[in-house]
């Protein structure tokens, strides 16, 4: 396959317990350690691999958002792709919006695959892959822990409720993935100097012809109920009786 | 409003029980005019089941060999097609759900809200969002269709004694080739499911070994638990990947959850803070599974749960 298109997105380090703000209009983010979203960096690693084994010829990573975007597009430069694209804007993108914006890109690109994370872990959505999917009129294969290419098709383990799911889907296709599908390896210094001069090209929404679409609105942010903390038992004929009073054995 | 679509998960043979949950869900959206969609290749005896849920008007009763396999890329299309009718469509936040209902959403050119963990009108929802660490309120427009996953571990099932009818309705829509399925390699035995079960025992990354993890089956057992794990003991390799109880694995509501080496991050409590009662055993009293636990125990494990299994006796 030519090309293999990778969307990374830039969210709170997955290391930041994130708070609430009192008044509730959002989560703080002033001065808190952005990165690039764990399960993209992991559907990056895959798209490198795939790169190296001879099975891809060029790696482009693009993500949607503000113009500090560009620090995670140069962690995937600096990982090992080939070329960035940014589609920047200032406003909130939700997921098919984002998945619109992608689809423009495909057209553009014209990748023999498509891979993201799963999910974001700011929003918890996971939506986008699919969404692109469906907009594109492709296979998708979500949550996926393993891929083997062969020829024009990909055969895909998915982890799934009841355990592992196995499909073939026929390229071009998105796949998300999981975390266990591999570790995403270090990124060195010498390749952080010269992701520097690798391409990286910012769009806009309308450039796509893509309107940034909202159908939904954020009203409200509260942190999470707290449970109560509990008591501590000396022994386990202790624990049994706290159990026998709750009647739970 | 229109009517509600909820949309069933099966194994070919009976329901899942997130049908019902989702069905509690679409009940506080509104308690008439909620409909289960059933697309199988042999339906008859899982519509029976969605028929008796409490609150359901009307089983649609899709067969379609094709159904034999539950794909998103061919479910999508068939329920897109029965949707005219509806202003809100539903699926369970399974991996069923999440994989299938972003593609109906994208195909009727809404957006999706994922994971309703409380609903607060019929277009107003809370969910969470950060791995829990914050639940949000979201609006939607009346104006559009919704498409919206229910956060299963947030809702109780409705009874069964519900009477719904069951209508037939021609398999519509035209079906994608370009994906199928291979196998399944289901690696649960004869314990209740971790989803549904009234009781889970599950262990992390102290009990140091997959025989070790003996110990926590065998508890398990005798008491009637399901088992689960922590997203350490997984990645170590101790227990298969579908035993994960976390943001990232399975996220229940047991009325009894017994954490037993598991130190509690963030992302596994994710997984379990709507348990009835949460029991920590963990030799380090440090430990912020501690700080959630109703009942906690500081102590060697190994010494520990035999003799919680023999006390049991």
């Amino acid at each position: 396959m030519q090309k293999i298109l990778v969307c990374l997105k830039r969210v709170v380090d997955y290391n930041v317990r994130v708070r609430v703000k009192p008044d509730g209009t959002g989560v703080v983010t002033d001065g808190v350690k952005m990165s690039v979203n764990p399960f993209d960096e992991i559907a990056l690693e895959e798209a490198l691999r795939i790169k190296e084994r001879g099975a891809a010829n060029e790696v482009i990573v693009m993500s949607i958002g503000s113009a500090e975007a560009q620090q995670q597009l140069r962690t995937g430069l600096a990982m090992g792709a080939d070329r960035a694209i940014l589609v920047e804007t200032d406003e909130a993108v939700e997921p098919l919006s984002a998945a619109r914006a992608m689809l423009a890109t495909i057209e553009r690109e014209q990748p023999g695959m498509v891979i993201l994370g799963k999910q974001a872990i700011d929003d918890d959505n996971s939506q986008t892959g699919q969404m692109l999917a469906a907009l594109w009129g492709r296979p998708q294969a979500t949550f996926a822990s393993e891929v083997v290419l062969d020829g024009e098709t990909a055969t895909v383990t998915r982890e799934v409720d009841a355990g592992l799911e196995t499909i073939a889907v026929d390229l071009p296709a998105v796949i998300t993935v999981d975390l266990r599908m591999n570790e995403p390896r270090y990124v060195k210094l010498p390749d952080i100097m010269k992701a520097k001069r690798k391409p990286l090209e910012t769009v806009s929404f309308s450039d796509l012809n893509v309107e940034n679409e909202h159908h939904l609105t954020t009203t409200h942010f509260a942190p999470p109920a707290q449970r109560e903390k509990g008591v501590m038992v000396e022994d386990v004929g202790a624990l049994i009786q706290a159990l026998k009073d709750k009647g739970l054995v | 409003m229109g009517r509600i679509l909820v949309i069933a998960e099966h194994d070919g043979a009976s329901l899942n029980a997130s049908t019902a949950k989702c069905m509690a869900c679409a009940t506080a959206i509104d308690n008439e005019g909620i409909d289960v969609a059933v697309l199988s290749a042999d339906g008859a005896a899982i519509c029976d089941q969605a028929a008796a849920l409490s609150g359901v008007a009307k089983v649609l009763k899709v067969d379609h060999e094709i159904f034999a396999s539950q794909l998103a890329a061919t479910l999508a299309p068939q329920i897109v097609e029965l949707a005219s009718d509806y202003s809100h469509i539903l699926g369970p936040s399974t991996t069923f759900g999440k994989d299938l209902m972003p593609r109906v959403a994208a195909l009727l050119g809404v957006a999706q809200i994922s994971d309703i963990m409380e609903v607060k009108s019929a277009y107003s929802f809370q969910r969470p969002i950060y791995a829990g660490n914050a639940i949000v309120t979201v609006d939607a427009s009346p104006e559009r269709k919704l498409v919206a996953t229910v956060r299963t571990a947030s809702y109780k099932a409705v009874s069964s004694d519900g009477s719904g009818t069951i209508e037939a309705v021609e398999a519509g829509a035209s079906f994608p080739t370009h994906t199928r399925l291979v196998e399944i390699k289901a690696s649960s035995g004869d314990r209740p499911d971790l989803q549904t079960a009234a009781k889970v025992i599950s262990g992390g990354r102290a009990l140091a070994s997959e025989e070790n993890f003996s110990l926590i089956y065998s508890l398990a057992d005798k008491i009637g638990a399901g088992v689960g794990a922590s997203r350490a003991a997984v990645d170590a390799g101790y227990v298969p990947n579908d035993m994960q109880v976390g943001q990232t694995g399975k996220i229940i509501a047991p009325d009894l959850y017994v954490a037993i080496g598991i130190s509690g991050a963030i992302q596994h409590l994710t997984g379990i803070k709507d348990a009835g009662t949460i029991v920590a055993i963990n030799k380090d009293p440090e430990a912020p599974i501690f700080e959630v636990a109703d009942i906690g125990l500081v102590g060697d494990l190994f010494e520990i749960v035999p003799e919680l299994e023999k006390q049991l006796g």
